[in-house]
C-alpha cells in the first residue's frame, strides 16, 4: 500500500521538478528579452504560451488522483496539498513572464527609451528568489524557504522607486508616456513574481512543519 | 484534550498483566465527554484490552491484574467497592460481531431494564420505543417487535445491540470493532448513527479502519506495544501528528 503511494509521489515530483524548470527559464527568458532588448526571443516566449499550462493540468490531475485512490494523510496529505498549491502558483508566473514579454514588446516600439537602473537589480533578485525556492522545495530547506520571504521586501523597495522614475519620466518626457506605462507594469510584473515565489516558500513551510505561517509575523514583513 | 478541557474517563498509569504478559504500560489517557475518541495501532498492540479495563470486562479474564487508577467522572473504577453492575449499565459495550440475545427483538431491548427492575409493561414498551428510535430502528420495527432478533439483517443486529445499551442509559458506550462486520453501506449509516449518540453519549471506538477513525472521531489515541503512544485532536492526529511513530503508523511505514 505505501509502496503503491510512493511510487506515485515519485512521479508527482517528477512533474513538478519538470514543470518549475520550465518556469524558472521562461522568467528567465522574460527578463533576459527585456534587458537586452530582444523581441525575437520575446516573440517567442509568447507563442510558447501552452506548454506550461499543459504541465499544470497534468500535476493536478496526478494530485487528485492519489487524493482519491490514496487517501494520503499526515505528511503524505501536506505534500500533495502543497504541491496543489504550488502548480498554482508556477503557473501564475509563467503567466506572468508571458505578460511580461508583451510588454517588452511594447516598450521596444520607443527606440530612445532608457529602462530604470533598478529594473535590472529587481530581475536578477527575482529570479534569485524564484531559484532559491525551488531548490528549497526539491531538498525541503525550510531556512533557505525562509530567506526567500525575507528578500520579498527588498523587490518591494526596488518596485517603488522603478515607479517613481516612471513618474518623473512621463513629467520629463510625455511623448513617452505609452512605453513609461509598459514600464511600470512589467515592474509590478517582477514584484508579483516575487509574491508568488514568497508564496511557495510558505507552502514549503507548511509542507515541512505542518504550520501556516501565511499572514503571520514570523516570515512576511508585509504587515 | 479538547477545547474545554472536559473529561470523563481518565486512565492513570494504567498497566494490565496477562499473567506474565504486560499488555498495557503506564497508559495515561483522557477520555472528554459526549465526543466520539478513537483508538487505533497495529494489531495486538492492546485496544481492546484498553476498552475493556473501561468497564472492568477484563475481571472476567482470569489471568488479567490491573493497576492504576480508571476515573469515570473522577471516581476511581478499580477502587474496592465498585459496583458492577451499576458499572456496566454506566459504561456499555458494543462488539464486533452483533450478538443479540435468541430472543424477540422487544424483549432484547427490554432486557436491561428489566434486569435492573423495571417490570411495568407500558413503562417498558415507552423505553423500548425510545431505544429503538435512538438508533433509527423504530420506523422498521415498530410493527415487528415480536419478531426474532435473529432474523435481522448485520446491521439492523449491530443496531438493536447499540439499543439494548442505549435502553439502559448509559453514559459511556465503548464499541470494539462495531463496523467489522458490515459493508460499506451499513457501515455508513453506523457511523451516522454513532455521531448521532456523541451528542448525547461518550463513545470510545476501536477500529482498525483508519479512515474511520479520521471520519468519526473527534480525538484520536494512537497504541503501539502496549503503550498509548499520542493521544490528541483527530484532525491533528491525521494532519500533523507530534510523534513519529503515529506518522509512521498512519502514513503506512510501519513493520
Ligand atoms: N486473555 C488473554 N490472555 C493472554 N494474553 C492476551 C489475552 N488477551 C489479549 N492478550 C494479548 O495481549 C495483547 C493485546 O491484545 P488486544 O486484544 O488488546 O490487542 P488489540 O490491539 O485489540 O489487537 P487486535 O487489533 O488484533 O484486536 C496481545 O499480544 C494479545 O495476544
Ligand atoms: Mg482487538
Amino acid at each position: 500500500m505505501r509502496i503503491l503511494l510512493e511510487r506515485e509521489i515519485d512521479r508527482l515530483k517528477k512533474l513538478i521538478l519538470g514543470m518549475s524548470a520550465e518556469v524558472e527559464s521562461e522568467v528567465h527568458t522574460a527578463c533576459n528579452a527585456l534587458l537586452q532588448r530582444d523581441d525575437k526571443t520575446a516573440q517567442a516566449l509568447i507563442d510558447d504560451v501552452d506548454k506550461v499550462d499543459t504541465m499544470e493540468l497534468d500535476v493536478e490531475e496526478e494530485c487528485l488522483k492519489i487524493l482519491a485512490l490514496h487517501q494520503p494523510v499526515a505528511a503524505d496529505l501536506r505534500y500533495i496539498v502543497s504541491v496543489m498549491k504550488i502548480n498554482r502558483d508556477l503557473e501564475r508566473i509563467s503567466d506572468i513572464a508571458v505578460h511580461m514579454a508583451e510588454r517588452t514588446l511594447k516598450i521596444f516600439a520607443e527606440p530612445d527609451l532608457l529602462l530604470p537602473a533598478q529594473l535590472s537589480d529587481m530581475s536578477v533578485r527575482v529570479q534569485a528568489m524564484l531559484k532559491k525556492v525551488l531548490d528549497a522545495f526539491v531538498r525541503l530547506d525550510v531556512e533557505a524557504a525562509r530567506n526567500v520571504c525575507m528578500a520579498d521586501s527588498e523587490v518591494d523597495t526596488l518596485n517603488r522607486e522603478v515607479l517613481r522614475q516612471v513618474k518623473e519620466g512621463v513629467l520629463r518626457k510625455p511623448e513617452q508616456f505609452d512605453a513609461l506605462l509598459q514600464v511600470m507594469h512589467v515592474s509590478r510584473h517582477l514584484e508579483r513574481i516575487a509574491d508568488h515565489a514568497t508564496n511557495i516558500a510558505e507552502d514549503l513551510i507548511y509542507m515541512v512543519e505542518g504550520r501556516i505561517v501565511r499572514h503571520s509575523p514570523e516570515v512576511s514583513d508585509k504587515g | 484534550m479538547t477545547d474545554n478541557g472536559q473529561v470523563k474517563i481518565r486512565t492513570e498509569r494504567l498497566n494490565l498483566h496477562y499473567g506474565a504478559f504486560h499488555a498495557l504500560k503506564d497508559v495515561d489517557m483522557a477520555v472528554p465527554p459526549r465526543m466520539i475518541t478513537s483508538i487505533i495501532g497495529p494489531s495486538g498492540c492492546g485496544k481492546s484490552t484498553l476498552l475493556r479495563c473501561l468497564n472492568r470486562m477484563n475481571d472476567l479474564i482470569g489471568t488479567a491484574r490491573v493497576t492504576g487508577r480508571i476515573l469515570l467522572d473522577g471516581k476511581d473504577i478499580l477502587a474496592g467497592g465498585t459496583a458492577m453492575t451499576s458499572l456496566r449499565r454506566r459504561v456499555g459495550m458494543v462488539f464486533q460481531r452483533p450478538n443479540p440475545f435468541p430472543l424477540s427483538v422487544f424483549d432484547n431491548v427490554s432486557y436491561g431494564p428489566r434486569v435492573h427492575g423495571e417490570l411495568d409493561r407500558r413503562r417498558l414498551a415507552g423505553i423500548v420505543e425510545s431505544a429503538l428510535r435512538a438508533t433509527g430502528l423504530w420506523e422498521t420495527l415498530k410493527d415487528r417487535l415480536n419478531e426474532h432478533a435473529l432474523s435481522l439483517s448485520p446491521e439492523q443486529q449491530q443496531r438493536l445491540c447499540i439499543s439494548r445499551l442505549v435502553a439502559v442509559e448509559p453514559e459511556v458506550l465503548l464499541m470494539d470493532e462495531p463496523c467489522s462486520a458490515l459493508d460499506p453501506i451499513a457501515t455508513g449509516h453506523v457511523e451516522d448513527l454513532m455521531k448521532n449518540l456523541a451528542q448525547n453519549y461518550t463513545i470510545v471506538i476501536v477500529t482498525h479502519n483508519m479512515q474511520q477513525a479520521a471520519r468519526v472521531s473527534d480525538v484520536t489515541a494512537f497504541m503501539y506495544l502496549g503503550r498509548l503512544i499520542e493521544s490528541g485532536p483527530t484532525k491533528d492526529i491525521f494532519v500533523k501528528p507530534k510523534e513519529k511513530q503515529t506518522e509512521d503508523y498512519i502514513t503506512g511505514r510501519f513493520g
